[in-house]
């Protein structure tokens, strides 16, 4: 018997359906810390997830060029500098005017009070220090899977 | 000889040693009134090598560390009040904090400056920031520390200049700038030239200083940052030193004799949670700097033997959940500093998992290291915890972690440490083993063999309410300003000058840069432009990505 609950299981199910995903990660900006979205990489490859992990110092268009090219379900974007009420809509929206229709996770060092404004903007989900791996995988996940409902 | 004579001998003369420092005026007794003896336990005693137990016979009975706290936000003018409010306080030193454009050479107005102004410290431009950051202060009566790297030698120059523009001669400087450029390849990833130009880079400071600033610490070989992107602490302690070794036969391979410079090269750990691995670490370091420096560099002024330290509590080990139980994890880590012999100390404010600390955070961090200092008594006497039989065991576990380390980059660089570590940047030696430390202990937290009080237990009693430092954006618009003023204002063709001089000087190895990058500071010539001119010359570093 499994102790996870039924919406749980029933996206699990989905996930299973949907094939592998395929994430982009990276860093934008200036911002070099590097241990988080290494960790949300090896994590999420260790779930099943396809990972083009992209490095530091990415602009926004060289994301969506990868995404392009990559034919990625998601992008995950890494911000620890404070420069995330910037550099966070700022990749949504050069996503939207590639036409690419595919969330975009941000992971880091984001206040809470911050978090509505950047969900009101389009990022799907957002990940603070602490986030289990299990919170990563199903952030990623649950994202992919609503934004191809 | 016998042993018994020989630690007799090892008792007088560090009494000798002991008798001639000059003592701060306290009483050496514990809160009860007992008295306590400034040392314990058998030689080799503090001041002795290989310098375990410490770098001076004396130790805190002297001179308390340097309470020296971490400050920088915002335009020159806000970082300035906060300085002057740090030695209001009683702190002893200063300690600079850059925004992310300055650290890696651009400029306040560059593409990428947009929303990152005056962010994680202090925007400096140019001179006239300089200027105004030190406004008001004696720079021949502080010691300032300058967290900087990439583009260490044109805030040295800024420095320098603003210095004698207020009457300080520069040999009058102390302090210490941070230029340590290995360690941003192998985890703070703040670097701009590829690793070799910028080891002639540090060469030059290192070379200038030796016959210009001896009051001045070139280098701050950091293993902190290694620490923070996720290293054990012996890969801290084996990386760092090897930094050093490296910085070294760098500096010796340049022709500076080793006793010019050896004896200001500084270190700059961390202060994580594990008390004793932490204190075991410190101690490690002393013994294995000391011994190598004299036996494979062939030192023979003592004070090259010395691994003097700065520490700072673990920003990593903070918890964004619960913030004000951080005030406990600092209070822990600063002790297992002053226990590990640090000669000075940053504590970390509670509220930093999320941002800059606020006022009062800073306030309260100061205040910790004055109640270790002032009220727990641990600085009466010198290693306190020497003799412990886990203690001695941990040091000595350490350095054999750390020795295995060095053999491996000595083969990997054919008897060169200095070529060791090249290729173990070229061939993402470090980086990788630091990414697997960091993924081993995030699965043992994730599997709950690991703890993390706030975050995978004890979770009840996170409040919501936050108060966090936020940067107005008017800082943006402010520095903005300010540095189309002194573009407005500069004669261009003087900067134009200056700026080919120095490429001129960069094309010559056996030159040295820093008179030419301080005449083109003095030009009001910007970082950015500097920056520029010289990757015309050096390149541009541009990191392999790995997971």
């Amino acid at each position: 018997m499994s102790d996870r609950d039924p919406k749980e299981e029933q996206a699990i199910a989905e996930a299973a359906a949907y094939g592998p995903m395929r994430v982009i990660l990276a860093k934008v900006g200036y911002d070099g810390h590097d241990r988080g979205v290494k960790i949300v990489a090896r994590t999420l490859r260790d779930a099943g997830f396809e990972v083009i992990y992209l490095g530091l110092r990415q602009t926004t268009s060289d994301i969506v060029s990868a995404a392009q090219q990559e034919d990625a379900d998601a992008v995950g974007l890494s911000l620890h500098n404070a420069g995330h009420m910037t550099l966070a809509p700022r990749m949504v929206e050069a996503l939207r005017e590639a036409e690419l229709d595919i969330p975009v996770v941000v992971g880091g060092i984001i206040p809470d009070e911050d978090i509505p404004q950047l969900l009101d903007g389009g990022v799907a989900a957002i990940l603070t220090p602490g986030a289990s791996s299990d919170e990563v995988v199903r952030a990623m996940r649950d994202a992919i899977l609503a934004s191809n409902r | 000889m016998d042993q018994e004579q020989s630690r007799a001998q090892s008792r007088k003369r560090w009494q000798t040693e002991y008798d001639r420092a000059k003592l701060r005026d306290a009483d050496w007794e514990t809160m009860s009134g007992v008295p306590v003896e400034p040392i314990y336990g058998n030689a080799p005693y503090p001041g002795q090598y290989p310098y375990t137990r410490g770098v001076y016979a004396s130790m805190y009975r002297s001179r308390l560390w340097t309470m020296r706290m971490f400050a920088g936000f915002g335009t020159a003018v806000d970082t300035n009040l906060r300085f002057k409010d740090i030695l209001r306080n009683g702190g002893g030193g200063l300690s600079t904090a850059f925004d992310m454009p300055t650290l890696m050479g651009h400029d306040s107005d560059h593409e990428w400056s947009i929303g990152e102004v005056g962010k994680c410290g202090v925007a400096v431009d140019t001179l006239a920031d300089m200027r105004d950051l030190f406004a008001d202060i004696n720079l021949g009566g502080v010691s300032t520390s300058m967290t900087i790297n990439g583009p260490a030698n044109i805030i040295m120059a800024m420095y320098i200049a603003n210095a004698e523009e207020t009457g300080t001669e520069r040999s009058r400087l102390a302090g210490t700038i941070q230029n340590d450029l290995l360690k941003e390849y192998q985890a703070q990833k703040e670097y701009i030239f590829p690793p070799r130009p910028s080891m002639r880079l540090v060469t030059d400071l290192i070379r200038f200083t030796s016959t210009e600033m001896p009051r001045w610490h070139p280098v701050s070989v950091s293993g902190y940052h290694i620490r923070e992107a996720g290293s054990t602490a012996a890969q801290e302690l084996a990386y760092t030193l090897a930094n050093g070794f490296a910085y070294v036969e760098a500096a010796v391979a340049a022709g500076i004799d080793v006793d010019d410079f050896a004896p200001r090269l500084s270190f700059f750990f961390n202060s994580h949670s594990d008390f004793f691995e932490e204190i075991g670490k410190f101690r490690a370091a002393r013994r294995i700097w000391a011994t190598w420096m004299r036996e494979r560099y062939g030192a023979k002024d003592e004070r090259s033997l010395l691994c003097r330290f700065h520490t700072q509590t673990a920003g990593v080990s903070l918890t964004a959940q619960q913030p004000e139980i951080n005030i406990a994890r600092v209070a822990i880590q600063a002790m297992a500093g002053v226990l590990g012999g640090t000669q000075s100390l940053h504590t970390d404010a509670f509220d930093e998992a999320m941002a800059l600390p606020t006022e009062d955070a800073a306030r309260i961090a100061l205040r910790t290291q004055q109640i270790v200092a002032h009220e727990t008594g641990v600085a009466s006497v010198a290693d306190p915890l020497g003799g412990s039989h886990y203690v001695e065991w941990m040091t000595d576990e350490m350095e054999r972690r750390a020795e295995a380390i060095f053999a491996h980059l000595d083969e990997l660089g054919g008897g060169s440490i200095l070529e060791g570590v090249f290729a173990g940047i070229d061939n993402n030696y470090f980086t990788s083993e630091i990414a697997n430390a960091a993924y081993r202990f995030e699965q043992k937290v994730n599997a709950g063999r690991r703890i993390i009080v706030g975050v995978n237990d004890f979770t009840e009693g996170d409040s919501e309410q936050r108060d966090l430092l936020r940067i107005d954006r008017t800082v943006e618009e402010n520095q903005l300003k300010r540095l189309s003023n002194v573009k407005h204002d500069r004669d261009n063709s003087a900067v134009r000058s200056a700026l080919d001089e120095l490429v001129e000087v960069a094309q010559d190895s056996t030159l040295n840069t820093m008179p030419a990058t301080i005449k083109a500071v003095q030009s009001m010539a910007t970082e950015g432009e500097i920056v520029e001119a010289l990757r015309g010359v050096f390149g541009t570093y541009v990191e392999k990505a790995t997971m």
